[in-house]
């Protein structure tokens, strides 16, 4: 059998048995469901339906042409429903409408059920106004029909002398949501690596495996074999959260920028996992009991978490943040923070250059570094082992 | 043709501590080998070295007098002190992939291991996680472990250790008949009784080092000749001060001497007779278990 030959058989044996873990499946489907929970969430809190129902009694009638115009001319989403005037004020007390147009359009009254709504206010006004200024025209001997097409043509023509630094909603919430996706893949399945690697020690399999198989073939096999199905696990809970959003309206699916924020998040969970995974073998290395793979892999944890968290509680606010921006180029940070830039569109392609050419170039040194400690330290059972121990043993 | 694993003046040491020191010895194609010594003598961390999970200082393992590279050290049939599975993966599946790690093909290593769960009475847990089975039965998986992918070299540390007697007298039978097949067998035990019986060759080892090695007749001989002699109405001590004789053991009536150079039998029978009746006088070879106690005991005044 070839030396490859017998990484895939590790690789395989991990593969299978991952898939058969009931914590693995478990969360797999609770990240499938908070992701999901969270696009729905999103289309409630964007406030319900997202129109306003006003209703419109008899004598007002002669407004629902103007109100509707005003309404689509200032981007407020309005349904009218003619009602009588009893039915409209039982209809508002009982929430079903929001406002009721009373009154004649000479003079015209609102019945809300405690106050009116910005938006509506401010279509209102416009509506009442024009009703003024249309009985002036008249009286002027104008057409009102004229000066209305006037008006609406006089427009503003706005020249941006820098493009907007500030991301829209849809790229912010996937911003967001890669954020919290490659955190949570690259811990757990670093975690998984850590356990796998301290199971073998506790259950002293090792000793018999390392009788066959070399120190190096058996930690890759099982980080390319856990790295496989986090590979899975991650394009399922990415593409399940994609279809939620694109089913709920949050998300279109034809935006660029959604298929270019996956596409990336499976990149940078590629790199991210080759880089941390090793590091979380060499550490849990040094340990021999389940008890003790927690203390041994926090130094490693907090990495991810700082990246995590000054990614989760700078970026929304500011993404086009220097400090994030310089932090995303370094290496060890560039996981959990270049991938959540990238979906929010602020990266000049030089830094995204950088960033992927230096994991890159990080991934063989971690390797040899985490063989050699992995090596050193993976027959010693017992007492945990100093990183400095088995750096130097033979 | 030189069929033997010859283990050629192997130091390792941890620090300070010399683990082996210029150890040699050979196990040869179709004999039992019994490693003895006290617990840190230094077995386990010669087997390591054989198995390459160590790497020793200085000297060199060698099998058909060629060092023993990777290829070879596939074919050994290892059983580490530290009992050691997938506690969570079935006895089978385990198995057959332990097989394939040493080389076998995925055909020939599930027909091995219908093979062996038969042989060794686990045939019925098969599709179970090794962690559900009782101790005697994981000892089962585990020396089927050793033995699935037909290894040419059998290692086994401390393979009778927690043991019942009916899995003592299939691991015994086992061994047997591997070296009846032409396996060097290599096995270290603390049951003294058991290498007595089981084994052709057996070395002691002690701090490192090898302090005797042979045959079990050959080392029973070197020891001094010992006396049983059974003279129910004797009083405690009345052979203390016999010439050319050492009690090594005195228990109601019984009293076992170990016999000096030169020392005269005939004397003590006498001494014995004036004591009363005599109804046993024996002599005979110590025990590998005695020879053990005085060959530390030595090296511990020394």
């Amino acid at each position: 059998m070839t030396r490859f030959g017998t990484v895939r058989l590790i690789a395989g044996r991990e593969v299978s048995t991952r898939l058969r873990s009931k914590v693995f499946r478990i969360a797999t489907v609770v990240s499938i469901l908070i992701l999901v929970g969270i696009t729905v969430a999103a289309k409630l809190a964007g406030g319900g339906p997202s129109y306003q129902d006003v209703g419109i009694t008899p004598g007002a009638a002669p407004l629902t042409a103007a109100l509707d115009a005003t309404a689509t001319a200032i981007h407020v989403d309005l349904h009218t429903h003619a009602v009588a005037d009893d039915i409209g004020r039982r209809q508002v007390r009982d929430g079903k409408l929001d406002a009721l147009l009373v009154g004649t359009p000479g003079s015209i009254q609102v019945v809300v059920k405690s106050s009116l709504g910005d938006d509506l206010h401010s279509v209102l006004q416009l509506v009442a106004q024009r009703a003024a200024l249309d009985r002036q025209v008249t009286a002027l001997g104008g057409d009102p029909a004229e000066v209305a097409t006037a008006v609406s043509a006089a427009a503003v023509t706005v020249t941006a002398l820098e493009p907007p630094k500030k991301a829209n909603g849809e790229q912010l919430a996937i911003g967001i949501l890669t954020s919290i996706l490659i955190y949570m893949a690259l811990v757990l399945n670093g975690q998984a690596v850590a356990q796998g690697v301290v199971e073998e020690k506790t259950s002293r399999v090792v000793e018999i495996l390392l009788g066959a198989v070399r120190p190096w073939q058996l930690m890759i096999g099982k980080v390319v074999g856990l790295g496989t199905v986090g590979l899975v696990q991650v394009a399922a809970i990415a593409f399940s959260g994609l279809a939620a959003a694109v089913a709920t309206g949050v998300l279109r699916l034809h935006s660029l920028s959604t298929v270019g924020a996956i596409a990336w998040l499976i990149v940078w969970f590629l790199l991210g996992y080759a880089a941390y995974s090793l590091a979380f073998a060499a550490v849990a290395s040094l340990v021999s009991r389940q008890e003790e793979v927690a203390a041994a892999t926090t130094p490693v944890l907090m990495l991810l978490v700082v990246g995590y968290v000054i990614g989760i509680s700078i970026l929304p606010a500011d993404p086009g943040s220097p400090l994030v921006a310089a932090l995303s180029m370094i290496p060890i940070f560039a996981p959990t923070l270049m991938p959540v830039r990238l979906a929010l569109g602020v990266v000049p392609a030089w830094q995204a250059v950088v960033s992927l050419a230096g994991v890159v170039v990080l991934i063989p040194l971690l390797l040899w570094i985490a063989a050699r400690i992995y090596r050193n330290a993976v027959l010693r059972s017992g007492a945990r082992v100093r990183l400095r121990d088995a750096w130097r043993a033979n | 043709m030189n069929r033997q694993l010859e283990i050629d003046r192997v130091s390792k040491r941890y620090g300070d501590v010399a683990a082996l020191d210029d150890t040699t010895f050979e196990v040869r194609a179709g004999e039992i080998f019994g490693l003895v010594g006290s617990n840190g003598a230094g077995k386990t961390t010669a087997m390591r070295i054989v198995l390459g999970v160590l790497e020793a200082d200085a000297g060199a393992v060698r099998w058909e007098g060629r060092p023993i590279g990777p290829e070879t050290r596939r074919r050994i049939g290892y059983m580490p002190e530290e009992r050691g599975l997938y506690p969570r993966m079935r006895v089978a599946e385990q198995l057959i992939y332990l097989a394939r790690l040493h080389g076998m093909t995925a055909a020939d290593a599930r027909s091995s291991v219908d093979r062996w769960v038969e042989r060794l009475g686990v045939a019925g847990r098969r599709e179970d996680d090794v962690i559900k089975l009782s101790l005697g039965n994981q000892q089962r998986v585990q020396l089927a472990a050793a033995l699935v992918h037909d290894p040419q070299i059998l290692v086994l540390d401390e393979p009778f250790s927690g043991l019942d007697p009916v899995a003592v007298d299939v691991m015994s039978g086992v061994l047997r008949e591997q070296a009846g097949a032409g396996v060097p067998v290599m096995f270290s035990s603390h049951q003294l009784d058991l290498v007595q019986r089981l084994c052709d060759r057996v070395g002691i080892v002690r701090q490192g080092r090898m302090v005797a090695v042979g045959t079990v007749d050959e080392l029973r001989n070197q020891g001094e000749e010992e006396l049983i002699v059974r003279a129910p109405a004797a009083p405690p001590g009345w052979a203390a001060a016999l010439p050319g004789a050492t009690v090594v053991e005195e228990s109601a009536g019984s009293t076992r001497l170990a016999l000096h150079d030169g020392a005269d039998d005939q004397v003590i029978l006498h001494a014995a007779l004036e004591t009363g009746p005599v109804h046993e006088f024996t002599r005979a070879r110590p025990s590998l278990t005695d020879l053990f106690r005085h060959i530390v005991s030595i090296e511990d005044q020394s």
